[in-house]
């Protein structure tokens, strides 16, 4: 961890002291800060705060905001709500999957260009399939339009 | 320019997806390449962003009222957006084929709306047109002349409940609250709307934020809480800016903070973004989210009223429950229990989705029957196909089928078929919507999310998901839909909070109404809906094949094969029945039986 990095921590735990955050609010700030939250950064802000680290993992691993690994330059999330599942949500994933050569398991892709997520409800059922590429959403998706939209977005 | 122009866009989520933003954009331009001036358009044209109308299917809707004379368009894009201004706004002829026809009126006319009348019409980041659309008058009457105790048998009288899902009577709630003997009281509004299929509480905080801020005040003030919290979903971007700012202007107008209206009463109140677990709309787990905790439920009682956030008296009640309350004060209890059905009073917001016609968010009076829901509001089912069930619930409820179709919507009413009102989550689904898959698709969803604290839930749900994961692989045992039976009844009893009890829901109701298409699936090795891949067999009528190719580039095992130009065919030992052709195929050549 260098010194910028430090910096940085330690001003989210000045923070955090002032307003009287908890745990999980502190977990936004760094995940907010580095895209993720790096493992060596919950390190230093156990010691810091003289909170065990297995505290902050018990947060991390429980909400699905979280991420402890670093994701990709562009958050492609499909809505998995009922309406979007009716309306062929699944098939919509397996073709994002299939273009940005996803394995199953697997949700950013090799070169970090992109992350592949689900969401429970975005609240945008009048216009399901929904599929949002960062926080643009977009509607009545299709596999083809899908693999359309993915291009613009690629390098 | 003499006229008084005001030109409403509709900026809710939907409304932003479907191009509001440009329209927005196109408006501003064509306002100023037509020289109207800004000093012109603040006082005698308005351009106006308002949050959801409901009918979201038909966005970008846009309201044009030249002298009060009001015309309502839909599908408007911003190219559209010149001859509207031209047209209508400055020549004052209406552009005619983009009105809304009569279906629109049909949707609104047939609905009650006491916590949407304002949606659609005010602009939700100013608090001026709050006010002026009656805001906060409720609170200043509450706090100018009402004592605390007047307050809780208003809301009792007017016999509100929870809207959230349970429906518990909210003055009996606030009532234990206010009861216990404490130096510190919490008010907690439960924003953290997880329900797949549900966006009543996103529409009203994006639609009209203050709504929900003057009820909480409202409801501190009852029970004596000088501090409240907001837990909203951090997946709703929009609605988490427009609630912060409707925070900021109602301290700035004095609504937060100290000595409101004059009073004695101090209240302070805070967003806390919810992390992204379904659990946590639960109010035990709620609260130990808020502590900065894993959102974990514990037992009940002792009930959150008594011991809730930091062990404190804590009154829990959701977006759509406070947003009732300046309404009810400002009215009267009578005016309110005036309107529903005998043992639930006043409206419920319903996010109407799915193979409808009309999608979108409604209001209703209690006991409305579902066919009215259906086929008057909503229109009727998409593409005249049958209705098979409606889904209302989310996760934990259950599917009513036709022969339901009569039912009273209210609490009691749901719930005598095995189904419940939940947060209001009403998905329309239709013959071709395979039951067996739904149950399983709301048991990924239950068993993703099980916090794992009780065995039931924890290890119910996962054997649950099992079970009817081999039977849409043509994997079903006899028997299965004996043991599903047997170990629903077992997670729902069991289990220690809501999610787990009522995890079960999809499966019960689906085998109960539905218990052939469960069949089909293990004995005939069928899916009556054709919908499971595993069940179907793919195959390419040479009559409609026009030998393109693009099934055999979809095909990601080969298993298609066929020369140019000439009928392909599917070789069945090789298909692995992943459906790829069939959505691949332009001439619907490829059929599935």
């Amino acid at each position: 961890m260098d010194k910028s990095q430090e910096e940085k921590l330690e001003a989210i735990y000045q923070e955090s002291l002032t307003n009287g955050d908890n745990i999980i609010t502190v977990l936004q700030q760094i995940q907010n800060t580095f895209g993720y939250v790096p493992e060596e950064s919950v390190h230093w802000f156990a010691k810091r705060s003289d909170i065990p680290s297995s505290k902050f993992y018990g947060v991390i691993t429980f909400y699905s905001q979280f991420h402890l690994a670093p994701r990709g330059k562009n958050i492609v999330t499909v809505c998995a709500g009922t309406v979007c599942h009716v309306k062929g949500a699944p098939r919509i994933i397996s073709k994002i999957q299939e273009d940005l050569k996803l394995k199953e398991d697997q949700d950013t892709t090799r070169d970090k260009q992109f992350t592949l997520e689900r969401v429970n409800c975005v609240g945008a059922c009048s216009i399901a399939p929904v599929v949002l590429v960062n926080n643009r959403v977009l509607g009545k998706v299709t596999p083809t339009s899908m693999v359309k939209s993915l291009k613009e977005y690629k390098e | 320019m003499n006229s008084e122009v005001i030109v409403n866009v509709c900026m809710g989520t939907g409304g932003i997806a479907a191009g509001g933003d440009q329209v927005m954009v196109a408006f501003v331009s064509e306002f100023e390449s037509a020289g109207i001036e800004n000093a012109t358009v603040k006082e005698k044209c308005r351009l106006h962003k308002v949050g959801c109308r409901g009918f979201c299917a038909r966005d970008v809707l846009v309201d044009i009222s030249v002298d009060g004379n009001v015309s309502t368009y839909q599908y408007i894009q911003e190219d559209m957006v010149p001859r509207l201004v031209k047209d209508h706004v400055l020549g004052g002829r209406p552009v005619k084929k983009w009105l809304v026809g009569e279906d629109y009126h049909v949707f609104h006319d047939n609905q009650t709306k006491i916590v949407l009348a304002d949606l659609g019409k005010i602009d939700p980041e100013s608090v001026d047109e709050y006010i002026a659309a009656d805001g906060y008058k409720a609170a200043e009457k509450v706090l100018t002349t009402m004592r605390p105790e007047d307050v809780i048998s208003s809301i009792t009288d007017s016999g509100l409940r929870g809207r959230g899902g349970g429906g518990f009577p909210t003055g009996l709630k606030w009532n234990f609250c206010a009861a216990n003997d404490s130096d510190q009281y919490y008010i907690v509004c439960n924003a953290d709307e997880g329900d797949p299929g549900a966006f009543m509480d996103r529409s009203i905080i994006e639609g009209n934020p203050h709504a929900a801020i003057e009820g909480m005040i409202i409801g501190a003030y009852a029970i004596g809480a000088t501090v409240g919290y907001i837990y909203i979903r951090a997946e709703y971007p929009l609605a988490v800016d427009r609630l912060n700012k409707a925070l900021v202007d109602a301290k700035a107008r004095g609504f937060l903070g100290d000595k409101l209206f004059g009073s004695k009463f101090n209240f302070t109140l805070k967003v806390k973004l919810g992390a992204g677990a379904f659990v946590c709309g639960e109010e035990t787990a709620l609260i130990a989210s808020i502590e900065g905790e894993r959102g974990m439920p514990r037992a009940k009682p002792p009930f959150p009223a008594n011991k809730g956030l930091w062990g404190k008296p804590t009154i829990i009640n959701n977006v759509e429950t406070f947003a009732n309350i300046p309404p009810i004060l400002l009215k009267g209890a009578q005016w309110f229990a005036s309107i529903g059905s005998e043992k639930s009073k006043g409206t419920k917001v319903i996010a109407l989705t799915g193979k409808i016609r009309n999608t979108g968010l409604i209001e209703i009076p209690m006991g409305m029957p579902l066919k009215d829901i259906i086929y008057k509001i909503g229109g009727g089912i998409e593409g005249d196909r049958l209705f098979k069930a409606v889904q209302t619930g989310g996760p934990s409820g259950g599917c009513i089928p036709q022969q339901h179709i009569d039912l009273p919507v209210d609490y009691e009413g749901l719930a005598s078929v095995g189904s419940m009102m939940g947060s209001g989550g009403m998905v329309v689904l239709d013959e071709m919507d395979c039951m067996v898959n739904i149950s399983k698709f709301f048991l990924e969803f239950t068993q993703a999310e099980s916090c794992g604290k009780c065995v039931p839930c924890r290890l119910g749900t996962k054997r649950l998901l099992e079970i009817l994961t081999r039977i849409v692989d043509g994997e079903g045992r006899k028997g299965d839909i004996e043991l599903l039976q047997d170990l629903a009844e077992d997670v729902r009893d069991s289990s220690l909070c809501g999610l787990g009890m009522s995890a079960p829901n999809p499966i019960l109701s689906t085998i109960k109404y539905f218990r052939h298409e469960y069949e089909a699936h293990i004995n005939q090795k069928k899916c009556p809906a054709k919908v499971c891949n595993k069940l179907l067999t793919f195959f390419i009528r040479e009559d409609m094949c026009v030998g393109c190719g693009m099934c055999v580039r979809a095909c990601s095992v080969s298993a298609i094969t066929g020369e140019k130009k000439e009928p392909h065919t599917i070789n069945n030992a090789t298909c692995i029945q992943c459906g790829a052709c069939f959505d691949a195929c332009k001439f619907s050549a490829v059929l599935k039986e």
